[in-house]
């Protein structure tokens, strides 16, 4: 019987559009209907991780899930110092189930957030942000900014949903109604489409915002006539469109975080938006990658007290980006194994870290073959989160959404693994 | 050719992120963008390939154009072979520079490697 199931999230981007239709037939979704090509890509499924594997000699072998379980489970009780990284793509209840598994066994917890988004969660720690939900920028927002992001290819309906082609209460006339700003290097799709395109050289956004910081505290006359390359002139236009408006959103990417000046670029815009709110309404949100990279920030910094990158080696948590990070622990070999659960650091990360990882012991959880399981030791299939199982996901703007379950499969999902591996190194403590 | 290298997302990148083994996903993150120019000036032609050498690393893509590139800026999407080129160095706040990385660019008969053996290359 053809089912059609209507309001489904998307699990793919920060966007977690909850609008989507799908139509299931025999337990098998045949149909998506709302997602863009992103969304449609995942949800409509492709191939699978068949069975659990170990790596013999080499190869990687079949097995069942109970020797997985058990296998995984030694790794990471013969380990000094295990690093648990990923969670950015799977629910908060796995990553709860998670965090009891690094403190039963001294581990590091990270998330994907560091490479990504990291830089700008450690801005706003140091200056706070003035924020807003999505529902406020849709309804209120009449200019928008986008820097160092490109909607159009990473969150393709985030324009439309959200932000400068929506409609709302007091937007009813979308795009129309609205000025749209991009800030980046190269001419983007998002660019192309935007009423006006500042374009900056590499590494300067830091320069820029200063400037504009200036201009908005009426210290124009102490600028120079040339900053990083852009004019005075076009700057002081700049300014004035942001003061101008009545409610100006900016969203910020990894073009901010990934550059020179890493956080401290995202704490100066921080601070712009706080000086623009002296003028008119400002707000500022970070465009989220994973669709619950923000929650993973959430349920570490609700459990630990930090937001990634966390250290339960010493009994208690300990944070501190640059030594407990990711990349940090691979590039000193200061872990010797790793859980890599819902992401693929063989593709994301530099090639001296992919390098140390393909040293140690690797345990994959994944629904999805990647490069990373090109060094795994025990590999894991998993269900797919809010296709295959259930739970709850955080929203780019830190709205908690609950995700549902849309097909029936035989795979476990993540929070029924991490539990198994979870039973399994406390029975191997216990018959030590 | 001196250049900046940037690396970012883009569509079929991210179509093919859950499933990277695919020729799709392969296919666009072994390319590298260029401004028209700079296309022109190395002599590019359609199926072409660049030698990418940074103080990282190095490795072959596939030569493409991207009008939106300002000269003297080539664009890889995120994934496998960007990562080639960046370092490790966070800078102490857990992030690499995974923008705004000096790269030598030069054209090539090499091959682009199949992803296996990328990965796998020198071990
Ligand atoms: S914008 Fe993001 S959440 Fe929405 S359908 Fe596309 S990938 Fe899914």
């Amino acid at each position: 019987m053809r089912l059609q199931i209507e309001d489904v999230l998307c699990t793919f981007c920060g966007c977690l559009c909850d609008d989507i239709k799908v139509e299931v037939d025999e337990g098998r979704i045949e149909k998506v209907r709302g997602a863009c090509r992103l969304g449609s890509s995942k949800i409509m499924g492709h191939n699978r991780i068949k069975s659990p594997m170990i790596r013999v000699n080499g190869e990687l072998k079949e097995i069942s899930y109970e020797e997985a379980y058990r296998r995984a489970a030694e790794i990471l009780i013969n380990a000094r110092h295990p690093l648990l990284y990923g969670w950015a793509s799977t629910t908060c209840e796995a990553l709860k189930k998670g965090i009891l598994l690094a403190e039963e066994i001294g581990g590091v917890v990270d998330t994907t957030a560091t490479v990504c988004h990291g830089p700008s969660i450690i801005g706003i720690e140091e200056k706070g942000a003035v924020g807003s939900t999505l529902g406020q920028i849709k309804n209120r927002a009449d200019l928008i900014v986008f820097w160092g992001c490109n909607p159009s290819e990473a969150h393709p309906r985030h324009t439309l949903r959200y932000s400068s082609n929506a409609c709302g209460r007091f937007t009813p006339d979308g795009r129309k109604g609205r000025k749209v700003l991009v800030v980046d290097v190269r001419e983007t799709r998002t660019a192309r489409n935007a009423d006006r395109f500042l374009r900056i050289q590499p590494g300067t956004d830091y320069e820029i915002i200063s400037a504009l910081r200036m201009i908005i505290g009426g210290k124009a006359d102490s600028l120079p006539e040339d900053v990083a390359g852009v004019s005075k002139k076009e700057l002081i236009e700049i300014a004035e469109m942001m003061k101008s408006a009545k409610f100006g959103a900016i969203f910020f990417g990894l073009g901010l975080t990934h550059s020179r000046g890493r956080y401290k670029n995202v704490d100066n815009a921080l601070s712009l938006v706080s000086e623009l709110n002296s003028h008119t309404k400002f707000v500022i949100m970070a465009m989220r990658g994973h669709y619950n990279v923000t929650g993973a920030g959430q349920v570490l910094a609700w459990s630990s007290g930090y937001p990634m990158a966390v250290d339960y080696a010493r009994g208690a948590p300990y944070y501190n980006p640059g030594e407990t990070s990711c990349c940090d622990l691979l590039s000193r070999r200061d872990v010797d194994a790793a859980l890599i659960i819902a992401s693929d650091p063989a593709s994301n990360l530099p090639r001296g870290c992919v390098e140390a990882l393909a040293e140690m012991p690797v345990i994959q959880i994944d629904p999805f073959e990647n490069p990373t399981t090109l060094f795994a030791d025990v590999v894991i299939p998993s269900a797919i989160a809010g296709i295959e199982v259930e739970g709850t996901a955080y929203r780019m703007d830190g709205l908690s959404l609950r995700l549902r379950k849309l097909v029936d499969v035989e795979y476990p999902g993540d929070v029924e693994i991490l539990q198994a591996i979870l039973d399994n190194v406390r029975r191997l403590r216990d018959d030590n | 050719m001196k250049a900046v290298m940037i690396s970012g997302r883009t569509l079929a990148q991210g179509a093919g992120c859950e499933d990277k083994m695919s020729p799709l996903y392969i296919n666009e993150v072994s390319c590298c963008y260029l401004s028209e120019e700079d296309y022109r000036a190395l002599g590019l032609s359609d199926g072409m390939n660049l030698l990418l050498t940074s103080p990282h690393g190095s490795a072959v893509l596939r030569a493409g154009v991207d009008r939106g590139l300002p000269q003297g800026m080539v664009f890889i999407p995120m994934g496998p072979w960007a990562n080639m080129l960046t370092g490790t160095d966070t800078k102490g706040c857990g992030m690499p520079g995974f923008k705004g990385v000096e790269v030598e660019v030069t054209p090539t008969d090499e091959k682009v490697l199949d992803i296996r053996e990328l990965m796998l290359r020198g071990r």
